[in-house]
Parts: structure tokens; C-alpha cells; sequence
């Protein structure tokens, strides 16, 4: 029973620490909260954070704002999910509260101006430490569909500076591609005699999708793989 | 009255900030500049310096800084709460949704094409703010090349990947030391 005021606080401490110290936006505190809730507390799976990180990029509002009340949800519901929204708000509330009211001399002062950008670099250090993190795990798994989404939707958002959100609604629209070409094979395999040896070898994985997840995700990798030509049509539709 | 006509601005702000907090600044420049003339143009660029130099997301920082600036602390509160209540609702239902079905192939195969999605979208704006910083936001040239902050860097991303530091601490540090040398020189 005492156990649940604890996670509450925890979860507004955590953010609250977060938002206060951390300059520079959106993706650096995804970072932190990755660095976090992933890496420190492990709380979250890395590829549950990612997830969290894809719905709060579809969704609208700032992204880190989004992240912070989805792993509240995650860790303990609605209330969790405003002790983190509130960790997030209360920190820019007052800091800029301070700020708006001398903020000609804060802004031409040389000091703190000093200060940010010796600041600049550690943070810039800390965003290429997990990015490194994050994206690591897919070229150790020689996990080439998903190496080739990457270059895909890093040279269309680096280079070509598209909206964010076309590369995110091209993401999805692969996704359901891909996943109607795997019924269709399925419902064709499943009409032909060998159907049902398929069927029986899928079967167990999919009434423990949570106990047999990585030998899933394996499966469908290979599975995934064979329709690379198709996926290829959904990627141009990206490029 | 102010209250409501601030946070009505921002609740459609945060409707339709698609993108991260960046997407919010033009929205808020319409708005707030545009339409209702409650700040001058000149104002609201300084916002943006104050929004990006100040720890917090940037989209909270400007409606903070609007809020506080048209009507003082409350109106700080009323634009911070318009910004976010849309996110709060629709990420709600989509992260209950998502507990429930998470499950489901359907889902699962475009979480999977999302993810890889998701580093690179991180990974694009790590790289810009790499360059921003390297480079104090000049051309990507070698003799624009700060290499103060490149040493930092090293340092810092050494000292992370070394000794597992609270990045809080990494950030603080670097500041500290950074403004020690920049001030001197």
C-alpha cells in the first residue's frame, strides 16, 4: 500500500529534475527519459520506450511533454500520468515566470550566455550517446529492413527536410502494407495443402505473444524479409 | 476576458503542434502576433531565444513566456494548460489503446516498421543540434569549427559512456566548465 505514493512521487520527481535541467527541446529530453527509465531504473524496455517515442511523435503537442505522460501511464495509470505532466509543466512555469520579468538582461548577459554554450556541448554529447544506444541494437541484429527505414527516414528528414509528419504517417503506412501482404500470404497459404503445417508452426507463438516475443519477432523478421520487393514499393512511397 | 481568449488560442495550438515542440512556434507567432496582436512581432522573437535557451520543451517555454507577458503569472498557468490538454487527452486514449492492443499483429508490425522510424527521427536532430553547437550555427565549415566545444564534447560524451554519469550532471559540468573558459577568453 505504501508502495504507490512512492512511484507517484518518483515518477513527478524524475521528470521534474528532467524539464528543470534539461535545455535544448523535445528530443534531448526524450534522451534523458530514455537515459532514465530504460537505462538507470529499467523500468521500461528499450523497445517499449521506442513505442512510446513513435506515439508521442503521431500525436500532437511536444513530444517530450507526450513521452512523459505516456511512461506515467505506463508506470501507474492516469495518476502516474499526471504526476509526470506535472514534473514536465512546472519547472518551464516558473522558470520562465522569472525570466519573462528581467529578460533583457538575462538575454544579453555574457556570462549566462557562456554558460549555455559550454552547456551546448555536453548535451550534445548526451544525444549522440543514445542515439548510439538506440540504434546499435539494429545493426548488432543484422536487422536490415529496419537499417534501411532508418537511412530511408534520417536522409528524408536530414536532407530533404520533410515534415516530420509524412515520414511519420509513411512509417505507418508501411507497417500496414507490410502486415496486409503477411495475411494475404497467409490466407493463400492457408488454401493450399500446406496451410496447415504453417499454421500449426505459428500457432504457439501467437497464444503467448508476450512469453515468446523475441523468437516472434524473428519470425516475422524472415517473414518480413521475403517481401522485401513489396516493402520496396511502400519505401518509394516514403522517398 | 483574457483567460479563456488565451487559452483557446493555445488548446488549438496544441491540437495542431504535429511534430514536436518547433511545429508550435509558427503556430503560436499566427496567433498570438497574427491574429490577436497580443505581442509584436519583435517580442516574439525573443521569445524564441528565451524558449530555446531556457531548460523545459520549447512549445511550454513560449506559452509560459506569451501567458506571462499578456497577463501575468495566471495567464502563464491558463496558456501552459491550453497547450497541453490536448495531448493529454488524445495520448491518454492512445496509450490506453495501445496497452489493450499491443497484443494484436496488426499493431505490432507497424510498431515494428515505427520504432526504426523513431531512432531516425532522434538520430536527424541529434545530428542538427551536433552541427548547431559545433559549428554556433554557421556553416559547416572546417575554419567555423569551435574547437573549445568540440574538446567538451569529448569530454563529456567519454565521461558518459565511461563512468555512466547522471547526464544532469555531464551538462551542468560542461556548462560550468565551458563558461569558466568562455568568459575568460
Amino acid at each position: 500500500m505504501n508502495k504507490r505514493p512512492n512511484i507517484y512521487l518518483k515518477l513527478f520527481l524524475s521528470t521534474l529534475q528532467l524539464s528543470a535541467f534539461t535545455f535544448g527541446g523535445g528530443y534531448v529530453i526524450v534522451s534523458l527519459l530514455q537515459k532514465k527509465f530504460v537505462e538507470k531504473f529499467k523500468w521500461i524496455s528499450e523497445k517499449e520506450m521506442l513505442d512510446i517515442v513513435a506515439i508521442s511523435q503521431s500525436s500532437p503537442g511536444a513530444i517530450a511533454v507526450n513521452s512523459s505522460i505516456l511512461i506515467g501511464y505506463r508506470m501507474a495509470g492516469f495518476w502516474g500520468a499526471l504526476s509526470t505532466l506535472l514534473g514536465t509543466i512546472l519547472p518551464p512555469l516558473l522558470i520562465i515566470t522569472g525570466i519573462s520579468f528581467f529578460y533583457e538582461a538575462f538575454r544579453d548577459n555574457q556570462i549566462v550566455s557562456a554558460v549555455f554554450k559550454g552547456m551546448q556541448a555536453g548535451i550534445a554529447a548526451v544525444i549522440v550517446d543514445v542515439v548510439y544506444r538506440m540504434g546499435k541494437r539494429y545493426f548488432v541484429d543484422k536487422d536490415y529492413l529496419s537499417i534501411a527505414i532508418i537511412i530511408c527516414a534520417f536522409s528524408l528528414s536530414f536532407f530533404l527536410e520533410i515534415n516530420v509528419i509524412f515520414i511519420i504517417l509513411g512509417g505507418i503506412a508501411l507497417g500496414v502494407i507490410i502486415y496486409l501482404i503477411n495475411r494475404k500470404k497467409q490466407k493463400t497459404s492457408n488454401s493450399n495443402g500446406y496451410g496447415h503445417i504453417e499454421k500449426a508452426v505459428e500457432q504457439p507463438n501467437k497464444e503467448n505473444p508476450d512469453k515468446d516475443q523475441t523468437s516472434q519477432d524473428i519470425g516475422s523478421t524472415t517473414q518480413i524479409s521475403k517481401d522485401s520487393e513489396n516493402s520496396k514499393e511502400g519505401e518509394d512511397d516514403l522517398c | 476576458m483574457i483567460y479563456v481568449e488565451l487559452f483557446w488560442n493555445f488548446f488549438q495550438i496544441g491540437i495542431f503542434t504535429i511534430g514536436g515542440g518547433y511545429a508550435a512556434l509558427p503556430l503560436i507567432q499566427h496567433h498570438i502576433v497574427d491574429l490577436n496582436n497580443y505581442l509584436t512581432i519583435s517580442e516574439f522573437i525573443d521569445i524564441i531565444t528565451i524558449a530555446e535557451s531556457t531548460p523545459g520543451p520549447i512549445a511550454l517555454n513560449a506559452a509560459t513566456f506569451v501567458g506571462v507577458r499578456t497577463a501575468g503569472f495566471l495567464g502563464g498557468v491558463i496558456c501552459t494548460l491550453g497547450i497541453i490538454l490536448p495531448s493529454l487527452i488524445i495520448v491518454l486514449i492512445l496509450g490506453k489503446l495501445y496497452s489493450k492492443y499491443r497484443g494484436m499483429q496488426g499493431l505490432k508490425t507497424v510498431l515494428r516498421m515505427m520504432r526504426p522510424v523513431a531512432v531516425a527521427l532522434i538520430s536527424a536532430a541529434a545530428l542538427r543540434i551536433v552541427l548547431l553547437v559545433f559549428f554556433e550555427g554557421r556553416v559547416a565549415k572546417a575554419q567555423n569549427l569551435n574547437f573549445i566545444i568540440l574538446g567538451l564534447f569529448a569530454v563529456s560524451l567519454f565521461v558518459l559512456r565511461k563512468f555512466k554519469l547522471n547526464p544532469i550532471w555531464v551538462m551542468l559540468g560542461s556548462g560550468i566548465i565551458g563558461g569558466v573558459i568562455f568568459s575568460l577568453i
